[in-house]
């Protein structure tokens, strides 16, 4: 049988061995990656997956709304679990009203001068600071200068300075989304900047602003050198399912803080409440975050224009 | 104010942007009720021109103005309120853009920003600036529905009638006719002769058929210098003062 | 300027805005660039209030800043002989975060790579989340971790007397700093002009070579900006740290020694030092070290951002 003759044109598209060798290449170079991302991948499901098999024998809703017993060494996380619900509110409902303002500011108003530069810089080196030196300055400004004393309202001042630049960052990047034709429209008619804020920038960047504000519980929620000298206490007597069982001038007990505790600072406890604390604080933060993803999705498939 | 003042004067108007200069000194008046035309080749300074005319420039970081710009004989810069000035003119931009708000808001948007609130002033307003933009009819039974989800051609039309809502004097378009179709082009053309009788239109345009359609006078604006101003007859005849002009609206370069 | 309107309709007033619409307007813009302005005062607020703690001991005539920097004994609560050297704290923050880059960087920018150019949109915008969720797991978390898991994975696989150790913080910190690294490298590389990228496949260069010899060179600024930025954050990670390094204050001969950091050796002092005291002051000086090491990392990686930004 005599083979098809191929024709010269033919002949050019076929594989050379040097097109194989850099098709094998490829190839190699994709696995390769692929092994790296699952080698990412699995320790965190690995690691989530023992930790709760390790939390499980204490996982309950009575771990949940019991207080601490025997000196810490059995019980529940109650006073712990209120306390970072306080911090978190009052330090968003300081933070996230200047910090979108501020983005309203950087975005919408200033020029580009060494002012306006100035502000930039300072937004960046605040995401740059350590926990621990944000925690310096909350002891320094809040508890001694300012006289709040170690309380809640000391704790939530440091975590709000400490979550501001994050929400100015994704704030300015939800503005930034509207775009500028908006913008150029209405002032063709006549309208100020802040009325064109409020008519059309702010109502169609609210839900990235609001994704934003959310991932950072989630932040306020776990951070706890800020919160361990300005605030938060080892341990506090509080009534078992009590709603309200601090004031703003009182220390408070923290998830992020409790952790810390029971896992170092407690002889004897019992085995399984570390690891159950380790999930209920890592579920919580976790558990936000996802909705704010989920928020975030569902709302850029929702664009109105 | 009797006729011989001119509605805008524009003397010795330059414009640089962070240092390069558009505008060349540039002097000239729009008299009342007219419609004057404004020709020329990609970036000679047509839009840049409107944007001094409304202060709208002043957004524009690095942008220097020199010059004088009078409305009605006075200067522009010294009014004591800009927004009232950028209501005294309307402005039309090339691409259509409808506010992501209902038809009635987008309409109603820069009276309310005047301070006008009241339903029963509105409603007659938003009917009257969307007749005369010719949209009523294809709109009249949705306009709670969204601006941004009109065709092309009906959100030029709902920015004209925007532009039109903040009761203007002077009407400018810029390249109104670029992202729309022609019969909608002919029907925008039809309002401007009608709303000339009333306000002062300046429209600029690449089409030189519209211009010798629509304009009275006609300015060729090239590289930011106005290189001729005169009667739209004249400059679209064979006999224009200037060979630029002529080979401009010929085609033999732009 | 008379208006002229035709058939009797309500001219709009061009200047009749309310006098409270007006002032409200003023107010709210008042509020706007105050706190536009709020992010200065926040961070100079920060220095000084940790400056001034600090100052009594910086300026003392017993104070030595060379001692400070560069001693490596560290003898606070002494009663004979109180030393304040930093340098084994420095050694202990230097291991750590060295051995940590080591060990992000690689997965790291291949994880961008892999992201930005092997990958199909569905199994990015899966891999994405994870990272986004990875990037969120509290410190303590990560603290706890390292301080049960890794340490028993340590003790069993090297013989190490004890589980807590440069290996484990590094390998702590190397997890919480690869989502960092993969997201901003993912956006350097994203960054890249379509140009090059088509410019590059018209003359048939594969995927590897496309990536080896034109996205990583010409996203070499950005990527380094995300290897300053995990950088910064190793430096400044706290409560990890603490519960992963142990708690000796000495420099390391090998990554199974106990070391302590500036950051955990704040964290576990300040509780015991009294209020004004000179280790207090001491501990507050440590944190102005902190607050201008992270502070110069943080600003090199924006210029570099920044830079890249100019030039597109």
């Amino acid at each position: 049988m005599n083979p098809v003759p191929v024709t010269s044109v033919q002949a050019r598209f076929t594989r050379t061995p040097l097109v194989v060798r850099k098709e094998r290449q490829q190839a190699a170079v994709r696995l390769v990656l692929l092994a790296m991302a699952v080698l990412m991948v699995l320790p965190l499901v690995a690691i989530v997956g023992h930790l709760v098999v390790q939390a499980w024998p204490a996982l309950s809703w009575e771990f949940l709304v019991d207080v601490p017993r025997r000196g810490m060494t059995e019980g529940g996380i109650w006073p712990a679990l209120v306390g970072t619900v306080y911090l978190v509110f009052i330090s968003l409902a300081v933070s996230a009203p200047i910090g979108v303002l501020a983005a309203i500011y950087l975005n919408e108003y200033a020029r580009d001068n060494w002012f306006t530069r100035a502000i930039n810089l300072a937004v960046i080196s605040l995401a740059g600071v350590p926990s621990i030196v944000h925690a310096l300055f909350g002891l320094g400004a809040f508890v001694y200068a300012a006289r709040f004393g170690y309380s809640i309202l000391a704790a939530s001042l440091t975590l709000a300075i400490m979550t501001l630049p994050v929400i100015i960052a994704s704030t300015r990047e939800a503005l930034a989304a509207v775009p500028v034709a908006f913008r150029e429209a209405c002032w063709n008619v006549g309208a100020t900047r802040w009325q064109t804020i409020r008519a059309i920038v702010l109502p169609n960047s609210i839900s990235g602003i609001l994704t934003g504000v959310i991932l950072q519980v989630s932040r306020a929620a776990g951070e706890t050198a800020p919160i361990l000298f300005t605030g938060a206490v080892f341990f506090k007597a509080v009534q078992r399912g009590d709603l309200f069982p601090y004031r703003l001038t009182d220390q408070c007990m923290a998830l992020s803080m409790h952790l810390y505790t029971v896992s170092t600072q407690v002889p004897n406890v019992r085995e399984a409440i570390p690891w159950a604390t380790a999930v209920v604080l890592l579920g919580a933060v976790l558990a936000v975050n996802a909705a704010a993803i989920a928020l975030r999705v569902w709302l850029r498939n929702r664009k109105r224009w | 104010m009797n006729a011989a003042t001119p509605k805008i004067a524009v003397k010795d108007l330059s414009l640089a942007y962070s240092g390069t200069e558009v505008i060349h000194g540039i002097t000239f008046d729009v008299r009342p009720n007219e419609i004057l035309g404004i020709i020329g080749p990609a970036r000679s300074g047509k839009t840049s021109l409107l944007r001094c005319l409304n202060r709208t420039i002043d957004f524009i970081a690095g942008a220097r103005v020199a010059g004088e710009i009078r409305i009605d004989g006075a200067d522009i810069r010294a009014v004591r309120d800009v927004h009232a000035l950028r209501r005294t003119i309307g402005m039309v931009a090339p691409l259509p853009v409808g506010l992501p708000l209902s038809i009635y808001d987008n309409v109603a948007f820069a009276p309310r920003c005047a301070g006008l609130t009241r339903r029963a002033d509105l409603d007659p307003l938003v009917e009257r600036c969307l007749r005369q933009a010719a949209l009523w009819d294809e709109v009249k039974d949705r306009l709670g529905s969204l601006g941004t989800a009109l065709s092309g051609g009906q959100q030029q039309r709902l920015t004209i009638a925007r532009a039109l809502s903040h009761q203007p004097e002077i009407l400018c378009l810029d390249e109104f006719s670029i992202a729309i179709d022609p019969v909608t082009t002919m029907r925008i053309e039809d309002v401007l002769r009608e709303l000339r009788r009333e306000i002062t239109i300046i429209l600029v345009t690449n089409l030189t058929h519209q211009a010798r359609r629509l304009t009275d006078r006609t300015m060729f604006l090239w590289n930011g210098r106005i290189i001729e101003l005169d009667r739209s007859d004249v400059i679209f005849s064979d006999q224009p003062s200037r060979q630029e002009t002529l080979e401009y609206v010929n085609g033999i370069f732009g | 300027m008379a208006p002229n309107s035709s058939n009797g309709a309500v001219a709009p007033p061009r200047q009749a805005r309310s006098r409270r619409s007006v002032w409200g307007e003023r107010a709210i813009e008042l509020l706007i660039y105050a706190s536009g302005v709020s992010a200065i005062v926040f961070i100079l607020a920060i220095l000084f209030f940790i400056l001034r703690e600090a100052a009594p001991v910086l300026f003392s005539d017993r104070f030595s800043l060379t001692q400070f920097l560069f001693s490596t004994e560290w003898y606070p609560t002494s009663a004979s002989n109180v030393r304040y050297g930093t340098l084994a704290l420095s050694a202990g923050t230097l291991a750590v975060t060295v051995l940590a880059m080591v060990l992000a960087v690689p997965f790291g920018l291949g994880g961008a790579v892999f992201l930005s150019q092997f990958c199909g949109p569905r199994l990015r915008e899966s891999l994405k989340i994870i990272i986004e969720l990875l990037a969120a797991i509290p410190s303590v978390v990560w603290g706890f971790i390292g301080l049960t898991v890794m340490s028993r994975l340590i003790v069993t696989y090297t013989g190490a007397p004890v589980g807590v150790n440069v290996l484990n913080g590094g390998i702590i910190l190397a997890l919480m700093s690869v989502p960092i690294i993969v997201s901003i490298g993912e956006d350097a590389l994203k960054a890249v002009p379509d140009s090059y990228i088509e410019a590059a496949t018209a003359m048939g260069a594969t995927r590897w070579q496309l990536v080896f010899r034109v996205l990583l060179p010409a996203a070499r600024n950005g990527l380094l900006a995300a290897v300053l930025l995990g950088v910064g954050r190793a430096i400044g990670e706290t409560m990890a740290v603490l519960m992963a390094t142990g708690h000796a204050v000495q420099i390391p001969h090998g990554i199974l020694d106990s070391v302590r950091t500036l950051t955990a050796n704040i964290a576990a002092e300040l509780g015991e030092a009294p209020a004004g005291s000179e280790h207090y002051q001491v501990l507050f000086l440590t944190g102005v070290l902190l607050f201008a090491i992270t502070m110069l990392v943080n600003l090199a990686a924006d210029l570099i951002i920044r830079g890249v930004r100019a030039r597109k």
